[in-house]
């Protein structure tokens, strides 16, 4: 069976799944349980633009990995259900985003699809892009503090995280930054350091005016991790995440809100109470500046091995008062670990790992420095960042509001991802096409 | 590069992998502790989506739900039909102040998630097809007519009544003043908290039958009498001289009316009368950590045990501050003092009503049990309590050695306002100095029946002016009849 053809049966599977979780929420809501056809218009419209991003595929990358697209498609889907059970408006706004997304996704594909590596002349116009995005928040006017975190940019009604979007140019002007440069860099003289320690640099600016250190530890690691690969010195890899500790040491003691996440990482629950910033008071700190933590911990423990099942979790008082905020974004895992217990959670992290396997497997196909490296610092960066959020809702490390690829709610991180996933595409399409002619 | 890439292909599948375990620890591993913190929100409201099991027994519903669909889930609210009438046994289950007493204790079977494997079964399969968890209602021993006569008795003092029926430990009644109505809790939890009854401790939520620490006084001497007969140390016909007083240490203890000292008179005739003089006598006799083994048998020193949450009972015995004191040596303890129930002796009502009822018992301690049985949603029986015995305390013939002198307080001495016409009360009478001149704490403890010993009781008021026979002594009376009256009626 050809490779899209085989993409096509997984999508169908997605799309049969996704109507299950479309049609579980909506029985669970309604009294008596019953299935209304508009719950499955969600479903039918979702599995109508895969199949024209499928066919896109067809046309732009035939050669492409055909378990990506449908994997992406099996993450947004479960994404969209939980965010339709949670809130049902947020549930219509993010698919316009899914939409837009899979049209810039399209448009990817389409402009690249006769040599993406045409990127690599613009690099260092992605890398001052970059900066300048990430920079973007921090600036008077426009940026926006949303969660304690300065992240997002409000321009009229229009509001964005251009951290998302900078993740990617920051990851292609890597990728031909240091394919150009990987023999020099690996003999170790200092002068070919200085544009990396200029992006350390960067990365710990940006820690500390936006009072985040996910989207830091983020970018910071993808650097990391591509240097690792374009020269092969774990030395600089380690030396790099010293440097990073260092600097992060220095921002935990003149930054409170970088050491307040830390304190409610390591001690979460108090018996006394403890003087609580928020409100001047002294509270024990579960009801005070842990309770986003401690309550999406219950969430989690809450599930169990089963869950409570689809659309049965509890996420507010009787009253009707959220329980948990910023359900949608930064914990959504909590709901799903609540909904679908260890069953579901486990099989949405094996759904990331398979993605993230299969993004390595491109990286390892493709025949060129400047692919490897961007096959393997975008799959790479989708991994940290699930690493990131995930492990800091079940308290693996401190918590950071970040958003979970393909599955929060959220505009930036939904094209950012998608445009991830068309270069994905792009690098593996190239890959396969470049063996298939080998073989014949 | 192609090594690199695996190496970091391997990083980026472990770091999910750790997730996959860090999910894993929180879901099976830790879920139980996370449930069972105080603070868990989403598991009390959680669990008002399971149909709780009822709380009903010998006639009456002491707990049950109000169904009420809020957002398209159907919400099972606590309501309390009895009020005050049983709150501190019962307790309550509420979403902004979690749960007490049964409702806390008992809350695996209520939800449901106990582990029965009939239970868990069935939990499963409502599970499965979505549909409501019904929790397990229990059956309590307590008799609604006793809490009522309890409650008017005591009115607006402070105090407690226990009363236990001996021969099986079974909780009749068990009630603490003063009361709240546990329907407020959740709306209006200052109404709760505000009491305006003079008590010592003025917390409506405490369960004086259970947790109220008191000094015993007098109604101490029964464990003494047992102990000094028990040992054949003693006999009912001991003779000794009181002369209004007692030397401990070079100073003078006194008998609670000096005026009359007795003369030449025996054991029985002693504690019939409350001499204070003859019991501190024994008690430097027979030496403090001698009675403190006796006080063992009989359960002092440990928590009594019951269903109800372990940190809403306390232990009796010798208290240095609030951490109990097992004396190492005699000299301890004072204990002449100690023989006649002050020193730093401090009772639950509880644990004295069980005492009553050891020696009503032959001197076999039963475990106290306040719920019958345990029914499925089914109607099939989960648990029925069997009587426990706890310890034997004393001999049977020290038991009725003792229930025959305090028979005689009832019937000629100190307890005569306990008599119940056509019934046999023995008892002993208590009134405990709390070291302000004009305020005692007053007891009483007896046991009644027609034929042999139906049950017994403990009733303890507080901030008294007068003594444990003017005041105690007819609460006892009101609940032993109501009780004595409902078994004459069933």
């Amino acid at each position: 069976m050809s490779l899209r053809n085989r993409e096509l049966l997984n999508l169908i599977a997605v799309g049969l799944l996704t109507a299950i979780g479309f049609a579980s929420v909506y029985i669970a809501g309604s009294e008596p349980s019953e299935l209304d056809a508009t719950s499955l218009t969600y479903a039918g419209i979702f599995m109508a633009l895969y199949l024209a991003a499928h066919f896109v595929v067809r046309y732009a990358a035939p050669y492409a990995d055909p378990v990506l697209l449908p994997l992406a498609a099996l993450l947004s889907a479960i994404g969209v259900t939980l965010i339709y059970r949670l809130e049902p408006d947020d549930a219509f706004r993010q698919s316009l985003w899914i939409v837009i997304g899979v049209v810039l996704f399209s448009l990817t594909l389409l402009a690249l699809r006769r040599d993406y590596r045409i990127l690599e002349q613009y690099k260092y116009l992605f890398g001052i892009t970059a900066i300048l995005l990430m920079v973007l928040p921090a600036l008077p006017g426009i940026g926006q503090t949303i969660n304690g975190a300065r992240l997002w940019v409000k321009v009229g009604s229009f509001q964005f995280q251009p951290g998302e979007l900078a993740k990617i140019f920051l990851i292609i002007f890597l990728a031909g930054y240091l394919r150009d440069k990987r023999e020099v860099l690996a003999q170790g003289r200092l002068k070919d350091f200085g544009p990396l320690f200029l992006i350390w640099g960067a990365a710990m600016l940006v820690l500390v005016q936006t009072n985040d250190l996910g989207s830091a530890l983020l970018q910071f690691g993808i650097f990391l991790a591509m240097l690792y690969v374009a020269t092969g010195r774990a030395a600089y890899a380690l030396a790099g995440l010293a440097l990073f500790v260092g600097g992060a040491a220095f921002v935990y003691r003149y930054v409170p809100h970088v050491q307040e996440r830390v304190t409610i990482w390591l001690n979460p629950w108090t018996d006394d109470p403890v003087f609580c910033a928020q409100t001047g008071e002294f509270a024990l700190r579960q009801d005070c500046g842990s309770f986003q933590l401690v309550k999406s911990l219950y969430s989690i423990g809450n599930g169990g091995f089963a869950g409570t099942g689809l659309g049965k979790g509890t996420f507010t008082t009787t009253g009707g008062d959220p329980i948990i905020p910023y359900l949608n974004t930064d914990f959504i895992y909590s709901a799903i670990a609540q909904e679908l217990g260890l069953v579901g959670a486990a099989g949405l992290l094996l759904v990331f790992m398979l993605f993230v396997a299969r993004g390595f497997r491109v990286a390892l196909l493709a025949d060129d420095g400047f692919s490897k490296l961007l096959a393997a610092g975008l799959t790479f960066g989708l991994a940290l960042q699930t690493f990131i959020i995930v492990g800091g809702v079940l308290r693996v490390i401190p918590l950071t509001g970040i958003t979970l690829p393909f599955v929060s709610y959220g505009g930036s991180s939904v094209v950012a991802n998608f445009i991830l996933l068309a270069l994905l595409l792009l690098v593996s399409n190239r890959a396969n096409m470049q063996a298939a002619r080998g073989r014949t | 590069m192609n090594k690199q890439i695996t190496r970091l292909a391997l990083t980026g599948v472990g770091m999910i992998v750790a997730l996959v375990v860090a999910t894993t620890y929180w879901q099976a591993w830790a879920a139980g502790d996370l449930a069972d913190r105080q603070d868990n929100q989403i598991e009390r409201v959680a669990q008002f989506t399971i149909d709780r099991g009822e709380i009903r027994g010998n006639g009456v519903v002491w707990a049950r739900n109000r169904a009420e669909k809020k957002g398209g889930r159907t919400f099972y609210f606590r309501v309390y039909p009895q009020r005050g009438l049983a709150a501190h046994v019962v307790g309550y289950s509420t979403q902004e102040r979690f749960r007490t007493g049964l409702e806390r204790s008992m809350n695996d079977y209520l939800t449901g998630q106990n582990a029965n494997l009939s239970t868990v079964l069935e939990t499963f399969v409502d599970k499965a097809k979505g549909a409501t968890i019904k929790g397990n209602a229990l059956r309590l021993t307590l008799v609604p007519r006793a809490q009522r006569a309890a409650q008017n008795a005591l009115g607006r003092r402070c105090g407690a009544v226990v009363a236990l029926e001996p021969d099986t430990g079974k909780v009749l009644a068990m009630y603490s003043s003063p009361t709240y109505n546990p329907n407020l809790v959740e709306e209006n939890f200052d109404q709760v908290t505000s009491v305006t009854a003079e008590c010592r401790r003025p917390d409506a939520l405490l369960n004086r039958a259970t947790a109220g620490l008191y000094a015993p006084g007098s109604i101490f001497k029964v464990v003494t009498a047992s102990a000094a007969i028990d040992a054949g140390r003693f006999q009912p016909d001991s003779e000794f001289v009181d002369p209004g007083y007692c030397e401990v240490y070079g100073k003078r203890v006194n008998n609670y009316d000096t005026t009359r000292p007795f003369g030449r008179l025996d054991l029985h005739t002693a504690l019939v009368n409350s001499v204070n003089s003859v019991f501190c006598n024994i008690g430097k006799e027979l030496g403090a950590r001698f009675l403190v083994e006796y006080m063992k048998r009989f359960g002092f020193y440990a928590l009594p045990p019951l269903e109800t949450p372990a940190d809403e009972r306390a232990p009796s015995g010798i208290y240095k501050g609030t951490k109990l004191f097992d004396p190492a040596a005699d000299t301890d303890v004072d204990p002449g003092r100690l023989a006649f129930g002050q020193e730093r002796l401090l009772v639950t009502p509880l644990q004295m009503a069980m005492v009553a009822a050891t020696i009503a018992n032959d001197g076999v301690v039963m475990k106290p049990q306040v719920i019958d049985r345990i029914v499925a949603p089914d109607g099939k029986v989960l648990v029925r309590s069997k009587p426990e015995v706890l310890d034997r305390a004393i001999k049977p013939a020290t038991a009725r050695a003792v229930g025959a002198m305090m028979k005689d307080a009832v019937a000629e001495g100190t307890g005569t306002a306990a008599q119940i016409s056509g019934f046999t009360v023995a008892g002993k009478t208590g009134t405990a100095e709390t070291g302000i001149a004009g305020l005692n704490t007053t007891w009483f403890i007896a046991y009644a029946g027609k034929n042999r010993p139906q049950v017994a009781i403990a009733a303890v008021v507080e901030q008294q002016n007068s003594t444990g026979g003017q005041t105690a002594a007819p609460v006892a009376r009101d609940v032993l009849q109501a009780i004595l009256g409902s078994t004459a009626n069933s």
